[in-house]
């Protein structure tokens, strides 16, 4: 017998809690979850163009929007339950000091890495902040665009950048990024996790219990440990 | 789908960036191919697998490598800085790192083939008539072999345009900066701009075939000749 496999397109900010929340659906007897995790308008790109995905877990809801409009998403299975926050980062060696957006813009700071500004919701969340607050226009020349706010939080890592825009949930699974500030709910761009059923799905019956247990008090408590909002 | 369209600039850096690394590597290329077919010496088959490593080491694994050596905590990374104050990762200087390295095989093993069909007799007698090493060099051993170093040369060139692996861990894909036709593409796909990756598309295949199709006229002339 061919072994259910539920394949997930999921953020690449959700990893860690994804695959916790996963290792104990499937210790439940759930089937077993495969994921693919990237920018999530790489993901988006992907099912467009036809790949098998059963369950698409979007950092915005522009992506999810766009496959809607492209009748990619089965009605009424979309919700958004998660959210985030920004965080400025720097090496944990730094010398840096950093305290608001713009000490970023000061010449402490040649190079800040964040998720590609156009298309991938980490980046297009920092570029909204940027402007926002009026110093995009400073930051701009000074970008090194990445594949996803995992690929941010490495840079900055490695200590190739001086400073990285990532969401607070990865920060706090680096041993070797210190945060610089934090930019409060409240001044940030309204960040949105949008779950959803892909149309079509391959495995369908099993995805959708799946998008059930994203949302049952076990997972939920996941998410709020590895620093995510969740709504009620 | 976006709009068909050729983004210039793009194209315009990257033959610049091309050009300038088959440019730095020519003499060091060059030196290394006259090196494995003119000598024997201890280590030559361990240097002949060197060389030829980046044909058939992933790409990516290059990049890192790389990346270790270049980045900021590298050796190579500290000392441009110390050095030069400057940083080498991220930049357009590292696009032609990245380029000369995934070069150096196909520029090497060209060119010496073209130094090893040679006959080394020629340039015994050009020595018996008192020409000096550096003369035998110029007007015997690199005229004779020019077709096969031109190839050499497109061919590193060709190969050099379309670096991606490489260049985007250790240069980045950054728009106007380090952004190269395949970077460019890879872009565009991801976020939807068919029309510029189509366009990009049409741009690498032409000169991608120009380069195969020249230097395949320039090896064959040689050898029919």
């Amino acid at each position: 017998m061919k072994e259910i496999l539920v394949l997930v397109f999921a953020a690449a900010s959700l990893t860690d809690a994804l695959k916790e929340i996963a290792a104990s659906w499937e210790i439940a007897g759930g089937e077993r979850i495969v994921f693919n995790f990237a920018a999530s308008s790489l993901l988006a790109r992907q099912i467009r163009e036809g790949a098998p995905a059963d369950v698409f877990l979007s950092a915005d809801e522009a992506q999810m929007d766009g496959l809607e409009r492209a009748g990619l998403v089965v009605p009424g299975t979309r919700r958004s339950v998660l959210s985030n926050t920004l965080v400025a980062v720097v090496p944990k060696d730094s010398a840096l000091r950093i305290a608001s957006a713009r000490d970023l813009a000061g010449p402490g700071v040649e190079r800040l890495a964040l998720a590609e500004p156009t298309s991938v919701p980490a980046g297009v969340y920092s570029k909204k902040f940027f402007e926002r607050v009026g110093i995009w226009d400073a930051l701009a020349p000074k970008v090194v665009p990445t594949e996803n706010a995992r690929a941010t939080l490495a840079a900055v890592e490695s200590g190739n950048v001086d400073a990285g825009i990532v969401y607070r949930t990865d920060a706090a699974i680096s041993k070797h990024v210190r945060i610089a500030f934090e930019i409060p709910a409240a001044m940030g761009p309204a960040i949105s996790y949008p779950f959803a059923l892909v149309k079509g799905a391959p495995r369908e019956t099993e995805a959708r219990r799946f998008l059930a247990y994203l949302g049952s008090p076990a997972a939920r408590a996941v998410f709020v440990r590895y620093g995510f909002l969740v709504k009620d | 789908m976006s709009e068909f369209a050729v983004d210039l600039p793009v194209v315009w850096f990257t033959l610049r960036v091309a050009a300038l690394a088959v440019l730095l590597l020519a003499p060091f290329g060059l030196a290394l191919a006259l090196l494995l077919a003119r000598r024997r010496f201890p280590g030559k088959a361990l240097l002949e697998t060197l060389v030829s490593l980046p044909l058939v080491l992933p790409p990516v694994a290059t990049g890192l490598l790389l990346l270790k050596f270049l980045g900021r905590r590298g050796p190579g990374g500290r000392a441009a800085r110390t050095l030069f104050g400057m940083d080498v990762v991220f930049t357009w200087k590292a696009v032609v790192v990245a380029m000369m390295v995934m070069s150096l095989p196909l520029l090497v093993r060209t060119a010496r083939v073209a130094f090893e069909e040679v006959n080394p007799r020629l340039e015994a007698v050009a020595r018996t008539l008192g020409a000096s090493e550096a003369r035998v060099l110029s007007t015997v051993t690199f005229p004779l072999a020019s077709r096969g170093i031109a190839a050499g040369l497109l061919l590193a060139f060709a190969r050099a345009l379309g670096e991606f692996g490489a260049t985007i861990l250790v240069a980045g894909n950054i728009p106007g900066r380090t952004t190269t036709i395949a970077t460019a593409i890879y872009n565009d796909v991801q976020t939807g701009l068919d029309g510029r990756a189509y366009g990009l598309l049409a741009v690498s295949a032409a000169l991608a075939f120009g380069a195969i199709f020249l230097s395949e006229v320039w090896l064959k002339r040689r050898t029919n000749a």
